[in-house]
């Protein structure tokens, strides 16, 4: 029988996802063994033209990791999407847009005039942007289109599988590809992670009779060592609890509150209101008044509540100023 | 890590003793992990298996065939503990979490400390086992060193780099030294005086942006001791040290400049024997910090008690110096933020590189796919990981060379 063929491509990322196929470690050649690696741009030399002289559904199954942000990365993904019989988002940015789609409370033109005209160190604060077609004296030069937004990859193509993570964990990356190679993939759409929130992978106990008077940081307090306290308990703004489990609760494990990597646990609509329900619930206030007073101390909400699924949320994106 | 120690100056706070120590061996961990992955995956294909191999060879998978699956286990492994040591130390191995404003969240205990000291020790074989193939593969082929030393892949610029106050190559801390196109120095610099030194220029044609020493000016993509041009990572960090600290390592500084004719180093493939030799100084110095009791210090953090305002933050990064700058508002919410990230550093001299190794190949128009690799290798000696220097954008080498006759008409496009 054939070896099934498998492409691996990253738009939106920052290379980590990558780092965590390679993470594998020596189960990585195994997988190479079982198949045929048409296409990793990071670890093998295959070209784009490698990609469009390929049959339509040749890829048994493409892995992308990133989100969309230019017209490139659009362009690939479709070309991708045309060309596999199955598409998985690997990571964050894939799946809900991740930490560049926080960009999307701004737009494109003033994030280009930031980054080209205002950041401290450029020498001509009215200086060329980039543009996407530009006339050299040694003629045209082409760059991508750099889009308003940040897109996940099923608001651009039909996704089948998804494994989450900022970077997702190797052992859920071979826990996909294993079933992948089995045959036995639940019914798509799926995702591949733990069971419930990051809570049930927690070793930290809740105690229910808790209540938080002061919300704190871990920019000005220290999180108690003491792997028994939970961090919510102690007033830290932990996401475990709208977590999806599956990253064993590392962060968590050394004394960091969890940032939600995971994305949102099954059957959550929008996880920042499942989180701000807890924090309503936790927080030890009789008036709105002092309610107020007390959350008054949770800055940077959007930062906070959906650190890596702007895109993937109610609230969307784009500041109404 | 740049962020990190971005946010103790934003903060203005200084770490205890124990949490530079344990940062800086999670970073030195982090430097071995990254450059076994860029020599392994990135590197080795071109010189192991072949500069004019075919591509569909010419890969980490090739290389595994080529040395053995005993030894590709070897490298895999080699990575995999030093991404352990990422996350006892890091909480994760990548993205990790344990920085924050004064110190560190966790420190390991006497168990994960041991296991850390016998990775580290491990990882001293493995890169004297990596310079050993380096070697018996690149440094006894003749036709090799030809290439590392032929005009093709050299260009002669500036060189900056992370320096302690014996001028020695350090990851983590120090001050930032530039000498010129002769070797020698230029300035020495506090991180937080970035500004002072180093702008940006910007062109139409692309996202990324041109640093350049403020000193000099932008003169355009030429060369020359009026050029404000500088070269980062590993060939940089050698060419602006004077001695590597740790023993094993110092031998192999001194017969790098030894072969390549002294200092300093301008040929652009040498960045690959130099990122080795840093592999072993990466993997000496994880000895001796791990050796320190210091680390199971529960003194890990100064908990800030100032207004957060702004901070610098500098490291060596694998592919070259890393400048983080925030400014914040007073709950430390940032409200302006620079980067100068590793390889944008080296883009004008990765233009320059390219335009050299391209006018050297390439002849009478014709160009195979073989010329076309020669051509990336100018590119995949800093780094493969363009998209991330220029902060958003495409995720892959855009490489693409129009073939003209002398009337300047295109005659052929080769594009990846």
């Amino acid at each position: 029988m054939a070896k099934p063929k498998v492409a691996v491509y990253w738009s939106a990322a920052c290379g980590g996802c990558d780092v965590k196929v390679l993470d594998t470690n020596e189960k990585i050649l195994d997988i190479a063994a079982a198949v045929d690696l048409l296409f990793w741009p990071i670890a093998l030399d295959f070209k784009y033209k490698d990609v469009e002289e390929m049959a339509d559904r040749e890829i048994d199954l493409c892995i992308i990791n990133g989100g969309i942000r230019n017209s490139e990365q659009e362009h690939i993904v479709k070309l991708l999407r045309r060309k596999s019989k199955v598409v998985a988002a690997l990571g964050a940015c894939a799946i809900s847009g991740g930490i560049p789609a926080l960009a999307n409370l701004y737009d494109a033109q003033s994030i280009l005039d930031y980054v080209y005209h205002k950041t401290t160190s450029i020498d001509n604060f009215q200086g060329p942007l980039p543009q996407p077609e530009y006339d050299a004296p040694e003629g045209r030069l082409t760059i991508p289109k750099f889009y308003d937004s940040v897109f996940a990859l099923d608001q651009m193509i039909d996704v089948q599988y998804y494994i989450p993570g900022c970077p997702p964990p190797p052992s859920l990356i071979v826990k996909a590809l294993t079933a992948f190679l089995q045959g036995t993939l639940p019914p798509p759409p799926a995702t591949v992670a733990g069971e419930g929130s990051v809570c049930d992978e927690c070793p930290r106990e809740r105690n229910r009779e808790a209540k938080v008077k002061k919300w704190k940081r871990i920019a000005q307090f220290t999180p108690p060592a003491d792997t028994k306290k939970c961090l919510l308990d102690e007033g830290f703004f932990c996401l475990g609890p709208a977590t999806q489990a599956g990253c064993e609760a590392l962060c968590i494990k050394a004394n960091i509150p969890c940032e939600g990597c995971m994305g949102k646990p099954q059957g959550v609509t929008d996880r920042g209101s499942k989180m701000l329900s807890y924090i309503a619930s936790l927080t030890d206030a009789s008036t709105e008044e002092e309610a107020k007073k007390i959350l008054n101390d949770v800055v940077d909400q959007a930062g906070l509540l959906y650190r890596f699924d702007l895109p993937k949320s109610l609230i969307g994106g784009r500041r109404k100023e | 890590m740049a962020s990190g120690k971005a946010i103790d100056n934003v903060y203005r706070v200084t770490p205890p003793s124990a949490a530079k120590k344990l940062r800086e061996l999670n970073y030195c961990a982090h430097i071995v992990h990254s450059h076994i992955a860029h020599f392994y995956a990135l590197a080795a294909p071109d010189f192991v298996v072949g500069p004019t191999a075919s591509s569909k060879e010419r890969n980490i998978l090739g290389v595994i065939q080529k040395v053995g699956t005993e030894a590709g286990l070897k490298v895999i492994n080699a990575r995999a503990a030093a991404q352990r040591v990422q996350q006892i130390l890091g909480g994760r191995a990548t993205h990790p979490v344990s920085n924050i404003p004064g110190g560190v969240s966790r420190r390991p205990t006497k168990e994960e400390a041991d296991e850390i000291k016998k990775i580290s020790k491990d990882s001293v074989a493995f890169a004297e086992w990596s310079l050993q193939l380096f070697d018996t593969v690149v440094l006894k082929n003749k036709s090799y060193v030809e290439t590392i030393l032929s005009d093709t892949y050299t260009i002669e610029t500036k060189y900056m780099g992370l320096v302690d106050e014996k001028n020695r190559l350090n990851f983590y801390d120090g001050v930032v030294r530039v000498v010129d196109e002769k070797g020698k120095e230029i300035v020495k610099f506090a991180p937080s005086d970035y500004l002072s030194h180093i702008a940006e220029h910007t062109e139409p044609w692309t996202y990324i942006k041109f640093p350049y020493l403020k000193k000099y000016g932008w003169k355009g993509l030429t060369l020359g001791e009026d050029s404000g041009i500088y070269r980062a990572a590993p060939l940089a960090r050698f060419n602006v040290s004077d001695s590597l600290a740790t023993p094993k390592a110092q031998e192999h500084f001194i017969r790098f400049f030894e072969t390549l004719g002294g200092k300093p180093v301008h040929n652009t493939l040498a960045n690959h024997w130099a990122r080795l030799i840093e592999l072993l100084y990466a993997a000496e110095r994880m000895v001796e910090l791990s050796n320190d009791n210091e680390i199971l210090s529960d003194n890990i953090r100064t908990i800030p008690t100032e207004t957060p305002r702004e901070g610098v933050g500098v490291v060596e990064a694998p592919r070259g110096t890393l400048f983080h700058h925030y400014k914040t508002d007073t709950n430390g919410i940032v409200t302006d933020v620079n980067l100068i990230v590793a390889t944008l550093n080296n883009n004008a001299a990765i233009c320059l590189s390219v335009k050299k190794a391209a006018q050297a190949l390439v002849h009478k128009g014709k160009v195979s796919e073989e010329i076309l690799n020669q051509v990336e290798m100018a590119f995949r000696a800093y780094d493969p990981c363009y998209a991330c220097s220029s902060h958003s954008l495409p995720g892959r080498t855009p490489l693409i060379i129009n073939i003209r006759n002398s009337n300047g008409e295109i005659i052929e496009t080769l594009t990846r």
